[in-house]
């Protein structure tokens, strides 16, 4: 077969459309601050008034039980042990004091007990990392309606790229702006003053972008994919409205799982947003459990997989009609 | 002999089970040949070009295009050709020079190779001055000679043009005439084009497929269609006031005479350059003289309105109003 090409090969030429595409859309996003401005705001948001305001830590503490007036409280002294006659009386004021200790002590072992910290602003700034993750790769489906809209997909499907390619580019781009996007909301978490657990260190962090960068990969290919053949973006703006929220509240990126319904955990369990928010959670503000952490990104990586192979798949079979 | 360069075998494409859009067409192009694909709006032209460019999956038929399948080897087939799309397709937030360079990357073109064409093409398309410009603040010729480019950056043995000039105005319209003779006698380039000009068609093409409801309806070079329609009109004059009619009328090749003044006539006949100068000298053999003498050739119109039963006027009114609707949506939209 005699084909007039230039020299190089054939994957260089596919790599060179890919980046080209991909690159095209993130010169953009560049240039608009303002976009990238309005997508970090949702999840900052939710951070400060949200995590700051709902301080479950602080009912556990010694101020919630200040001024509660306990009764002198009278033990018979056959009860005590060793048995004494008479009867044993505590002073309610010593009481009062005991119990504000012992309740702030049991209160901040239970947090920790269900949310694996005793302090939820942590626990909730680190989902709202997913919680950027899950925006931006949803809305990657967007860009190829609006390619199709303004004539340029149709430019591109008349050059060899190959169909995957066009697909891919817009996932990677997905990918690349979660974890922009993601920096910027774990800087001001940081700010706000996350508690680090000891083992974190900076090393940690390559594991948050292989995590992020997972999850968004899955989850924009699954997006992009839907937007294949759609002409409307009022449509899109639909499905990305309808899905995020439930996939927020059906995994652990604001409570944990442990206090859901059995149905809810039955659905949290395979939801892929809890386990990139519980290896950001090891990588950060738990002492780290490796085997779980494994089995997090383990999951992230099937999941990576197997949606991109999908969505490359459909891309290749139903970019042209 | 040239070699056939497309192939286009009953192809057929049905939208939504129901909407024919092109049916079972057929014809062959030649390499270096400018082939016209001429039609009243929803004719199917579009569609047509859309399968021979692989942006659309025939529901029937084949078609092949330097010998690759369309289809079964369409990734060659891309590699082989240019296509300038009926829409704007460039990227509005780009220069003019980085939407060449993102096509030449789309193609797979070196950098180096890619940014010397890009200046080769935007200085024979004359857009060298708004190169760094961003194209939002193209105006509308502009913006096609910068589609043109986006077609020529892989130096394609096999253009696809669909309607080059539409909404653009006289000069500009020549420009691109120019711009489309060169290629094909510098290049040897093979050209397929569609239009709803006629005068482009028949001042561009070599042949022509007039194509209406998804069918050919005829198809031929211009002259080839205005012959076969029959007949170029020649008006003449004598200086006499006898009746020539019934004496005319006689001539073999004549088709038609009518008297349209006191001693003018006016006459249908096959093949005029010829047959013209057979009646002055018949006129004369009879004792007469002419004293004036017109021919003219049948134009496309004609032939248009002939086949299709529909001027090319009243199509060509709605197309600007179609060109306008789709300017102000794009507006609208950003
Ligand atoms: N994607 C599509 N889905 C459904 N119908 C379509 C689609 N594209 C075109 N058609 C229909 O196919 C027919 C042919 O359209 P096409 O665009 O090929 O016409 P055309 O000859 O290029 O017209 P124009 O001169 O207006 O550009 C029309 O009836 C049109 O409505
Ligand atoms: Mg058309």
């Amino acid at each position: 077969m005699k084909i007039e090409s230039y020299s190089q090969p054939v994957f260089k030429s596919i790599l060179q459309g890919l980046f080209a595409l991909m690159n095209r859309e993130l010169k953009k996003w560049i240039k608009e601050p303002i976009i990238l401005l309005m997508a970090v705001l949702q999840p900052i948001m939710w951070m400060v008034l949200f995590g700051k305001s709902m301080n479950i830590g602080a009912i556990f503490s010694a101020n919630t039980f200040k001024n509660i007036n306990l009764p002198d409280l009278k033990i018979p002294g056959e009860l005590v042990n060793p048995p004494i006659d008479g009867l044993i009386t505590i002073p309610g004021s010593i009481l009062s004091e005991n119990i504000e200790n012992l309740l702030s002590i049991i209160g901040g072992q239970a947090l920790e007990n269900v949310f694996g910290i005793s302090d939820y602003f942590s626990y909730l700034a680190v989902g709202m990392i997913s919680m950027i993750t899950i925006f931006t790769s949803t809305f990657s489906g967007m860009s190829i309606v609006w390619d199709r809209r303004l004539g340029f997909l149709y430019k591109v499907l008349s050059t060899p790229v190959p169909r995957p390619a066009i697909l891919f580019s817009k996932v990677l781009n997905a990918a690349i702006r979660s974890i922009f996007q993601s920096t910027i909301v774990f800087g001001l978490a940081i700010l706000l003053g996350v508690r680090f657990s000891p083992s974190f260190s900076l090393i940690n962090l390559l594991g948050i972008y292989l995590a992020i960068f997972l999850f968004s990969i899955g989850l924009s290919s699954l997006f992009v994919a839907l937007a294949l053949r759609s002409t409307r973006h009022e449509t899109q703006i639909a499905v990305v409205n309808l899905t995020t929220m439930p996939l927020m509240f059906t995994s652990n990126a604001f409570f944990p799982t442990s206090l859901m319904p059995d149905w809810l955990q039955t659905i949290a369990k395979i939801n892929p947003v809890s386990y990139m928010t519980d290896a950001l959670r090891q990588l950060t503000i738990y002492s780290m459990d490796v085997p779980i952490l494994l089995l997090d990104f383990t999951y992230l990586a099937l999941f990576a997989t197997s949606l991109s192979v999908l969505g490359m798949t459909l891309a290749w079979r139903f970019l042209v009609r | 002999m040239a070699k056939d360069v497309i192939i286009v075998d009953n192809l057929t494409k049905i939208f939504d089970k129901n909407l024919v859009a092109v049916d079972h067409i057929s014809f062959t192009v030649k390499e270096g040949e400018v082939f016209g694909l001429l039609g009243p709006n929803g004719a199917g032209k579009t569609t047509t070009i859309n399968m021979l460019v692989t942006v659309l999956k025939p529901t029937e038929g084949r078609a092949s295009i330097l010998g690759y399948d369309i289809v079964k080897q369409a990734s060659i087939v891309r590699r082989l050709i240019g296509v300038v799309p009926q829409d704007y397709t460039a990227d509005e937030d780009l220069t003019g020079y980085e939407n060449i360079i993102l096509c030449g990357d789309l193609y797979g073109i070196p950098r180096e190779v890619s940014k010397k064409t890009a200046l080769e093409l935007l200085e024979f398309l004359g857009l060298m001055k708004f190169k760094d410009k961003k194209v939002e603040t193209y105006s509308g010729g502009m913006r096609r000679r910068l589609e043109l480019a986006c077609g020529l950056v892989n130096k394609p043995k096999v253009l696809f043009l669909d309607e080059p000039t539409l909404g653009l105005d006289v000069q500009t319209r020549a420009a691109i005439w120019e711009y489309i003779k060169r290629l094909r006698e510098e290049y040897n380039m093979t050209i397929l084009m569609t239009t709803h000009y006629m005068e482009e068609a028949d001042n561009l093409c070599d042949r022509i497929a007039i194509i209406d409801h998804g069918k050919i309806v005829v198809m031929g070079s211009p002259e080839e269609l205005k012959n076969s329609i029959g007949s170029d009109v020649v008006e003449v004059e004598i200086k006499e006031k006898d009746d020539i009619l019934d004496m005319i009328q006689k001539i073999e090749y004549v088709k038609d005479v009518k008297k349209v003044g006191e001693s003018s006539y006016l006459i249908r006949l096959e093949n005029g350059e010829r047959t013209a100068p057979e009646i002055i000298e018949f006129i004369r053999d009879s004792g007469l003289h002419v004293v004036k003498l017109s021919l003219r050739k049948p134009s496309l119109d004609e032939v248009f309105l002939t086949y299709t039963g529909r001027a090319i006027r009243d199509i060509e009114e709605s197309r600007e109003s179609l060109m306008t609707r789709r300017i102000l949506l794009r507006r609208a939209r950003g």
